[in-house]
């Protein structure tokens, strides 16, 4: 990102904020970026001729005489095929000690796509994890989270569903995660070969956090290049929307503006929606999907953040460690994934719905035989076998270091269903029980 | 001459521009942004400075650029081809637009100018007309197009000529009307009138006397909504708003649909795009895509248009109400909406009301829920908008503003429970919690007791109070533990669970029981609660769980066949064996 030639060089700050600062200048546009004292910032407010820069590196130690100039332009990041295998910052400078890219200028952070224009997705993107591809299967062109507390393995489950994905592109925006983290990454993409179809942009803990605010739109400024002039199918990974989340609230905090629900700004919806709305299925076979991270806290999922992700995305994944077998499983109550009636039943097997469904349902009788059992009452024999089968359904099928094709998924489930049940307490229509009931 | 005006600040999409004439709250202009013009609106004014939100990406705006104001506020263009149309929520046809991205400052027309429409004249020149009267119609798919007197035209007008039967475009002249001073006004099919403001031109609004069928069996045997009436759907995320919506715009009983998604899923409304074409309407044997209207503004797209997308919703409905039409209007979500109007005050630096929300936030909506009813036109026909909205409360919390201020202006209240939804139980329609203030009405009790039996709302209050019991003996069983209550406790809660997994659960994916007619819900209801009202004796609490389940098998069988098929009467006789042995 480079600045016009012969710009105009102000050198009177009116303000300092510790994210912001304020000047006079003339014929400034809004969204444009700017330098301040060599650092990178973007006009967020013009009342007159006093402008508002938001400082992404924070504004430590600038001083009211520090230079400004002004680039005319929005933040943009330069596209080509050199893209692939490369990491960025998050203003979109290599990282990776390699040239810079070539390629044609784009803004980031552009319009959106015409819904009419778009398809309907209908691309299973499987994944070898039972939890995922039984109970909540994923679509090309979805965008999905992982609400995880902190010390859940959420990155690893990430980078195994990236690579196990039939992909073009794997785009990797992280943000404020941490360095041992960023290395995973990098270590497992390496270790997987697939390198050379990753990109990533990194802003870590170690950085300042408003530079995080660039991280999503870089991405996927990058994941529409390939999408829509490649017609590839990209997978976009972000993590962790909730730090990216914390960044607006700063931002929006030293601009003084009323905080709404936990102290988050009014706009959050419309901020997450604008990047999580990304995520399409294009007319000439081109797609982007993100799957995402929202790390909670204490697994509260009515704080603002994880909240108003629910509204946006087409589902949640939610990982849990059961206390029965220690495994970590994607939980099936919490878990979904809308897109997933586009395609199971249909590009799987005929029984899918109806297996998914009762095992969830029984796997819900289990908790509340649990439930009985903690609170000291007898169990029926009905409670007992439903508890062995939530015991052998978490283990074969909910935990995440389960690998096996949808069919293996659900012959495991009919196994256990013959094992603890009888057909009428399955209340499965009687055409599929039929066929898939066997003695 | 036109207002105009330079910008002079600018903060997102709010933009002060300082104006050199008059200008209107809500008036619209046009901002000149190096040659793309920027829609926008004013929503304040403070001496030369007015406040205007953008419905575009103020992106590369500067101090300086001009406005020039329009002089009217934001309006919508009514006449033939609106059905089967898509339109952005300021009603661009998303359709004609260009390019898989959408391009800011592009605004597309909203009827198609060149298509020829088959006018065939009913009105007689020398009659008495004025606003909605109708003068001739077209037929719009298989739907007769009333050609109505602008609703603009508010006095009493003179029919002075009207065109012979044959083919017109929109904006050829139809008729000429003559005012009071002789002055005469030419008339098109078509005409524009301002979205936040309520099309009245009918002689009344009378109570809601009839229940719109919607074969969702929660909400008809249950909670029924009235034609011209008002409900709601609150409820957290994962819970089946959308899916239920879908459901009620597929299967309901109107002449028109009208969906606003408002501020919403993207590929919730590719959904509607790629199955409304295919599908057939149960009613009239067509597509449905042939009654529906889509308004799509969804969460990606410019916030301050979300806020306009319901309004042209609604004016669309009543337009087509004002042809004695039966219209079903869906709004996703007008949380989404109230949340672009706290984006615009937050900006503004209003001071706020509860969880920054603007203070009249609850006028607005009951506003807004009261433009919808049942009317009786000028001509004694009637037509109605019946309004369903579904809210999204932050956290799933419904003691939220926005829910709070619905519950006071919707008449029916479709609660959706976290708790069904996790257990998987669909449509989460929470039957304790929610309620259809109709059924307290004589009008619609006279209704039900004819068209679907006599002492039907006395049945559905038996079957409420069945729900009740069983949720109460649940909990004591939960405390006390099975053994530790009577085998009667057992008993009520298996019956409330019948009622549960037959009436009130229903598989929206599956392509029998998603749909119930009013006949079979009779039917299946009153099967039920014959069952429900039989006392079987059972030796312990085993024994009764498995009774019942086995008749919810059967039962369950009965709603996945097609109503009195060999099957259905096979599970049918079945299920009589069972009660048999039973008692």
């Amino acid at each position: 990102m480079e600045g016009r030639a012969f710009q105009k060089i102000y050198t009177q700050l009116e303000s300092i904020t510790k994210a912001t600062i304020s000047l006079r200048a003339k014929g400034v546009a809004n969204d444009e970026l700017a330098t301040v004292a060599g650092r990178l910032a973007q006009v967020v407010k013009i009342k007159g001729d006093l402008i508002t820069l938001q400082v992404f590196s924070g504004t430590e130690g600038i001083a009211t005489n520090a230079e400004v100039s002004f680039f005319g332009d929005p933040p943009s990041l330069m596209v080509s095929e050199e893209l692939s295998g490369r990491f960025f910052n998050a203003y979109g400078d290599p990282i990776d000690n390699g040239p810079a890219v070539e390629g044609e200028k784009r803004y980031i952070g552009g319009p959106s796509v015409n819904p009419y224009r778009r398809k309907q997705p209908s691309e299973l993107i499987p994944t070898g994890i039972a939890g995922i591809d039984l109970n909540n299967t994923l679509v090309s062109g979805q965008k999905i989270p992982f609400f995880a507390d902190p010390d859940q393995p959420y990155n690893q489950v990430m980078a195994m569903v990236a690579l196990r994905a039939d992909v073009d592109k794997i785009i990797l925006g992280g943000m404020g995660i941490s360095n041992d983290d960023y290395l995973f990454f990098k270590q497992s993409f390496e270790n997987a070969g697939a390198l050379s179809k990753i990109i990533s942009f990194v802003n870590t803990t170690e950085q300042p956090p408003v530079e995080r605010l660039l991280i999503p739109d870089m991405a996927l400024a990058a994941a529409e290049y390939f999408a829509v002039d490649k017609n590839e199918k990209v997978l976009v990974l972000l993590t962790d929307m909730t730090l990216y989340a914390d960044a607006l609230s700063i931002v929006s905090n030293r601009m003084d503006q009323i905080p709404s629900k936990d102290s988050m700004p009014g706009s959050l919806y419309s901020d997450l929606a604008k990047i999580y709305e990304k995520a399409v299925q294009l007319p000439d076979g081109g797609s982007i999907t993100i799957i995402a991270v929202t790390t909670l806290s204490g697994g509260d999922i009515t704080h603002a953040i994880p909240d108003n992700t629910g509204y946006i995305t087409e589902g949640q994944l939610f990982l849990r460690t059961d206390s029965d077998t220690g495994k970590v499983i994607v939980d099936p109550f919490r878990s979904l994934s809308r897109l997933k009636q586009l395609v199971i039943g249909k590009k799987t097997r005929d029984d899918h719905n109806y297996v998914m469904n009762a095992a969830v349902r029984l796997y819900a009788d289990a908790a509340n035989a649990k439930t009985k059992l903690e609170n000291g009452f007898d169990l029926s024999d009905y409670d007992n076998r439903c508890l062995e089968f939530a015991k052998e359904y978490s283990t074969k099928l909910l935990a995440i270091d389960v690998n096996i094709n949808t069919t293996e998924m659900l012959d495991t489930a009919w196994d256990l269903f013959r094992k603890y049940y009888s057909p009428a307490e399955l209340g499965i229509k009687e055409s599929i029980m039929n066929k898939y009931w066997k003695n | 001459m036109k207002t105009t005006g330079k910008v002079t600040g600018i903060i997102a999409n709010l933009v002060t521009i300082e104006v050199d004439g008059p200008v209107a709250q809500n008036e619209i202009c046009y901002i000149d942004l190096s040659g793309t013009k920027l829609m926008a609106e004013v929503i304040k004014v403070n001496g030369k400075e007015a406040y205007v939100q953008v419905y575009e990406s103020t992106r590369g705006l500067k101090t300086g650029d001009t406005a020039e104001f329009e002089g009217h506020m934001l309006e919508v263009t009514l006449g033939p081809g609106l059905l089967s149309s898509n339109y952005d929520g300021l009603q661009n046809n998303l359709e004609t637009m260009e390019g898989v991205f959408l391009k800011r400052g592009e605004y597309t027309s909203p009827l198609d100018m060149e298509k020829l429409w088959h006018f065939i004249p009913t009105a007689k020149p020398g009659i008495e007309v004025s606003a909605a009267d109708w003068l001739g119609e077209v037929k719009e798919g298989w739907l007769p197009h009333k050609i109505m007197v602008p609703f603009v035209y508010k006095e009493k007008y003179i029919l002075k000529s009207i065109a012979p039967e044959g083919d017109y475009k929109v904006s050829d002249k139809i008729a000429v009307i003559t005012d009071s001073d002789g002055t005469d006004h030419e008339l098109t099919m078509m005409q524009k009138w301002p979205v936040k403001v309520a099309i009245t031109a009918y002689h009344d609004k009378p109570r809601p006397y009839r229940i719109m069928e919607t074969g969702v069996r929660c909400i008809d045997t249950f909670n029924p909504i009235a034609e011209g009436g008002t409900g709601f759907i609150p409820g957290p995320f994962g819970c089946g708003k959308t899916v239920l919506q879908h459901a009620i715009s597929k299967q309901a009983e109107a002449d028109v649909i009208i969906m606003a998604a408002c501020g919403e899923r993207a590929n919730e409304v590719v959904e509607i795009f790629t199955e409304f074409p295919e599908l057939i309407d149960v009613h009239t044997g067509r597509h449905l895509m042939e009654r529906t209207t889509i308004i799509c503004n969804t969460s990606n797209m410019p916030v301050a248009a979300r806020e306009a997308s319901v309004y042209t919703a609604m004016t669309i409905g009543e337009y087509y109400r004002s042809m004695g039409l039966r219209v079903l209007l869906l709004a996703d979500s007008t949380s989404r909406w109230a949340q672009a109007l706290r984006e615009m005050s937050n900006r503004m630096e209003e001071l706020p009301g509860a969880d920054a929300f603007p203070m009249d936030l609850p006028a607005i909506i009951s506003n807004f829920y009261a433009r919808a009813g049942l009317v009786n036109l000028n001509n004694e026909k009637t037509g109605s908008v019946t309004f369903i909205g579904t809210v999204s409360p932050a956290g799933g919390n419904l003691k939220e503003p926005v829910t709070e201020s619905t519950k006071k202006s919707a008449r029916c209240f479709y609660a959706l429970s976290q708790n069904r939804a996790d257990k998987k139980r669909y449509p989460a329609v929470d039957p304790i919690d929610s309620y259809s203030k109709y059924l307290e009405y004589p009008e619609i009790i006279s209704d039900l007791s004819t068209r679907v039996n006599k002492d039907w709302v006395e049945k559905v209050l038996k079957g409420k109070n069945i729900i009740l019991r069983g949720k109460e003996a649940y909990e004591q069983i939960n405390i006390l533990g099975d053994d530790g209550v009577p085998i009667e406790y057992h008993r009520k809660f298996w019956k409330s669970e019948l009622i549960d997994f037959i009436i009130l659960q229903q598989d929206a994916f599956d392509k029998v029981d998603s749909v119930t007619s009013l006949e079979r819900q009779e039917y299946m209801y009153s099967l039920v609660i014959d069952i429900c009202e039989k006392d079987f004796p059972f030796e312990d609490f085993e024994e009764c769980g498995n009774f019942y389940k086995g008749l919810i098998n059967i039962l369950r069988q009965m709603n996945y066949s097609e109503f009195k098929s060999e099957n259905f009467n096979k599970y049918l006789e079945q299920l009589n064996k069972e009660i048999n042995n039973g008692r």
